[in-house]
């Protein structure tokens, strides 16, 4: 059950506490760009985050246009084959490492210290430095591309030996950026779990935070423990290519396979450390915009808990083709289906709030719910690709470029849409644009299934992945998916658009901005004040 | 739960800075590797983080001396400090990981044994063992012997073990108030956390000039010295933490009744120590 509101007293506490703030410590920030390089604002921080992810979003766009670009028809136009590679390679990284992981981390810094009423993140320093690790990082990673021989250009998975043996010389460099960029999330998760066990407003139970701050605090779990398994596996690579040990050659009693191994211990539960924040989001939105309580709450913590557990037992369902022992094709096979199971728990739980509702279609809203009709068809998939045998004809083609773009795009990146909407009254006090928003999102919908749907169909006819030529009968498919990510990375633009109008003005907020919504962040006044809850608020349960 | 007077600190340079210098390091490692300079780079990168963590936790030591840090925050370091800990097992996790692997699987596999022994097509008289003597490949060297566990290592497992009995003394002293015998407890697990080192780096000296084993040396000596070496790069991280912590007593620092700076380097200490235990069962005796 969302927790309901203390009628007012929050508020009171943070104004007062602003105009003392001096006597809280805080001397006057410095003035310009030092202010936001020296910041330990969780707010401000949240913002660098937002920005941050926004402008590699970008970046990652442009390259996947370029793939685009070249696969629009059969035959090699614009890019040679070798660039290519590069291309898709940047994309995958930077969408995932740069884009989807740091706009959570973004929304996690903003809101979780707002949703449960803590003056700031646990560790304020070490949060500005978790983000100025970043730039750092893509800075290093996107120079590459620039670099002798080019840069990295195995695809994001990386695997060895193309990515050992057969590399460019940039290599070293794409290992060290990814070095800080982990280092950057592990401490930013450290950071998220000390403030969520620890700085919890009196009163407020586990059982009580929003669902938002619940799968961000198993998120970070996942992160605190599967990033460093990254970081070991990298290390292993860098060893191999520069002082010649053997992990992942076999003329040396190592393996290649073992590199997959470690690579999707890590890389399946980034899967999910991608979609839990975003389940967060659109727990929160479809309660408010349906203005009826999440049906229920409980299941809710307890699936993202399983699917939690669950994703460190089915890594290998992205190796059935690797050769791997029968038994083992048959324990991945089953516990990735059992992971379906909580995961259809969520999406009824969606559905069944909604019923009777009395639902308005805001911006956010019209995100969400696009959310959990596209998302299950990227689960869909998922579960078809989870049949080992199956995935014997699936593995490599477009199918699984569909499945993963269906659970990303209009899964994880429409989630970050939604949430943005539907705080930005809070972070600066006026209302997006709604006419911009909703012409945003109906050409973004529009775009990312005429960008992907096709995949699905390229795939079962057979077209491998990562390839910039193709057989003739690809055609039509390929033509439709280009026209299509144009087209929704041009729209992408609006968003823009929408999010520097809506910080220049527009209609007010008021501080409860959207009728129905429940959690601590409404009690305090839009645009939030730079300190909030600096005295604790009481919170009080809703009665239930 | 919030108590109402959380310090949140002001604006810090330390961060950026911190990231800058990590940035420079990294560039400087990376030319090192791939170009051959940039030693001096990297250099610069590292004293600069150096730099920066003593002026942060100068810092943190300074807030907390002055007492702006209620019970709350210390609360917010100890979560920190445990997750932190939780990170760096499944940093080594990978590595042990990475050994059952090859022991369990990938050598066997490769001397035939199992559905997948196709891989013994490639090197048919290729035998598995371990500890891997002849890989598969003979263009690759491997060890010539391997260390008996019953002596240097057998010798290092004593001296961590101690250390951390002599570092648990040290921490019951400082709770009762006897702060010398604190010192003198602490100086001596500080000087067993050198002999450790300096005893590595004998075998590591052994290990090349006698034994053949090398990072080159086939699977065995790749999966020896990842483990062995972060092991022995966090004992000396350790080290230094507790030369630090020995300076602070020194100086008067830590209440008998709260003191977590003292109590996290204890807790890293003897993180560093179970590691060493499992090292030494899976990659010295088994
Ligand atoms: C019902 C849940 C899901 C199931 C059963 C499932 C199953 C699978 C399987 C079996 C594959 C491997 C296909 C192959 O390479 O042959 C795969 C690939 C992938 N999945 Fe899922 N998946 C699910 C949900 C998700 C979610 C929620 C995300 C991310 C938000 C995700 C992201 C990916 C990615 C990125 C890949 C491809 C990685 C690559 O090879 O580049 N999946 N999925
Ligand atoms: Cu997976």
């Amino acid at each position: 059950m969302a927790p309901k509101l203390p009628p007012q007293p929050p508020l009171q506490h943070s104004t007062t506490a602003v105009a003392d703030g001096q006597a809280h410590g805080h001397a006057a920030p410095p003035k310009g760009i030092l202010r936001w390089l020296l910041t330990t604002n969780h707010k401000e921080i949240g913002s660098l985050y937002l920005i941050f992810s926004l402008i590699m979003f970008f970046i990652g766009g442009i390259f996947a246009l370029v793939v685009r670009a070249e696969l629009f028809q059969p035959g090699l136009q614009l890019v040679n084959p070798e660039f290519f590679n590069q291309m898709t390679t940047m994309h995958g990284l930077i969408m995932v490492f740069a884009a989807v992981m740091p706009a959570f981390t973004g929304l996690a810094n903003w809101m979780i210290p707002l949703q449960i009423g803590a003056p700031d993140m646990a560790l304020p320093r070490l949060n500005n430095f978790s983000f100025w690790l970043l730039p750092v990082a893509f800075t290093l990673l996107l120079s590459t591309l620039l670099m002798p021989g080019g840069g990295p250009n195995f695809g994001w998975t990386f695997y060895a030996p193309l990515s050992t043996t057969y590399a460019p010389p940039s290599t070293t460099f794409f290992i060290l950026a990814l070095h800080i960029a982990g280092i950057s999330s592990i401490l930013g998760a450290i950071n998220i779990v000390a403030t969520i066990l620890n700085m919890r407003a009196p009163g407020m139970r586990l059982m009580d935070m929003p669902l938002f701050v619940w799968t961000w605090l198993i998120t970070a779990f996942l992160l605190i423990a599967v990033m460093p398994v990254l970081a070991g596996v990298i290390t292993m690579m860098l060893m191999d290519i520069n002082f010649g040990t053997s992990f992942f050659d076999a003329a040396g009693g190592g393996d290649p396979v073992l590199f997959q191994h470690l690579f999707w211990f890590f890389g399946h539960p980034e899967v999910y450390i991608m979609i839990l924040p975003a389940f967060g989001i659109v727990s929160a939105i479809i309660p408010t915009f349906a203005r009826k309580p999440l049906f229920g709450y409980a299941s809710m913590v307890y699936a993202v808990a399983a699917i939690a557990l669950l994703s460190f037992l089915v890594w290998a369902h992205h190796m059935f083709v690797v050769g791997l022992p029968l038994a083992a094709e048959l324990f991945f096979m089953y516990t990735t289906m059992l992971i379906a199971v909580p995961t259809g728990v969520k999406v009824f739980n969606w559905v069944t709030t909604l019923f009777r509702g009395s639902i308005s279609f805001e911006s956010p809203m019209l995100f969400a719910l696009a959310f959990v009709v596209l998302f299950t068809i990227g689960g869909f998939s998922g579960l078809m690709l989870a049949i080992a045998p199956a995935d014997f004809q699936y593995h490599d083609t477009y199918f699984v470029v569909a499945h993963f773009h269906y659970v990303l795009v209009p899964g994880a990146i429409f989630a970050i849409m939604a949430g943005v909407y539907y705080w930005l009254p809070k972070w600066t006090g006026h209302y997006p644009n709604e006419r911009l928003a909703q012409w945003h999102f109906w050409f973004s919908v529009i775009g990312v299934n005429l960008t992907f749907f096709p995949m699905h169909f390229a795939g079962l006819a057979g077209m491998p992945r990562r390839i910039p030529d193709y057989a003739l009968q690809f055609a039509d498919f390929n033509f439709v998916s280009s026209v299509g990510a144009f087209f929704f990375g041009t729209s992408q633009l609006l968003f823009v658009l929408v999010i520097v109008l809506c910080v220049r003005g527009g209609k007010k907020a008021p501080a409860k901005a959207w009728e129905g919504a429940v959690d601590l962040e409404w009690t305090v006044p839009s645009p939030a004040p730079l300190h909030t809850f600096e005295t604790p608020p009481v919170f009080q349960r809703a009665s239930h | 739960m919030s108590g109402g007077s959380y310090y949140v600190p002001a604006t810090s340079r330390w961060p950026i800075l911190g990231s800058l210098a990590l940035g420079v390091m990294m560039v400087g490692t990376g030319m090192k590797l791939v170009y051959d300079t940039g030693l001096p780079v990297a250099f610069v990168g590292l004293i600069g983080v150096i730099a920066v963590m003593g002026l942060w936790f100068r810092d943190v030591v300074i807030e907390s001396q002055g007492g702006l840090y209620d019970a709350q925050m210390d609360r917010s370091f100890r979560w920190g400090m445990g997750w932190f800990i939780f990170s760096e097992v499944m940093f080594f996790a990978a590595f042990f990981g990475a050994l059952f692997y090859v022991r369990m699987f990938a050598v066997p596999w490769l001397g035939g044994e199992g559905a997948k022994g196709v891989s013994g097509l490639l090197w048919p008289d290729f035998v598995a063992h371990w500890p891997l003597l002849n890989p598969p490949d003979a263009a690759v060297a491997g060890p010539q012997q391997v260390f008996s566990p019953w002596q240097l290592p057998l010798v290092n497992t004593l001296i961590l073990i101690t250390s951390s009995i002599t570092l648990t003394i040290a921490h019951e002293a400082l709770k009762e108030g006897y702060r010398k015998t604190c010192r003198n407890w602490l100086a001596g697990t500080v000087l067993l956390g050198i002999c450790f080192i300096f005893i590595q780096g004998v075998e590591y000296y052994e290990a090349y000039a006698h034994y053949g084993i090398t990072l080159e040396a086939g699977i065995f000596g790749a999966t020896f010295f990842i483990l062995t070496g972060f092991h022995g790069v966090h004992v000396i991280v350790g080290t230094l933490i507790l030369a630090v912590i020995l300076m602070r007593i020194h100086k008067g620092h830590f209440a008998h009744e709260n003191h977590f700076g003292f109590e996290a380097s204890c807790w890293y200490w003897h993180f560093v120590d179970v590691v060493w235990v499992g090292l030494f069962i899976f990659v010295y005796v088994l």
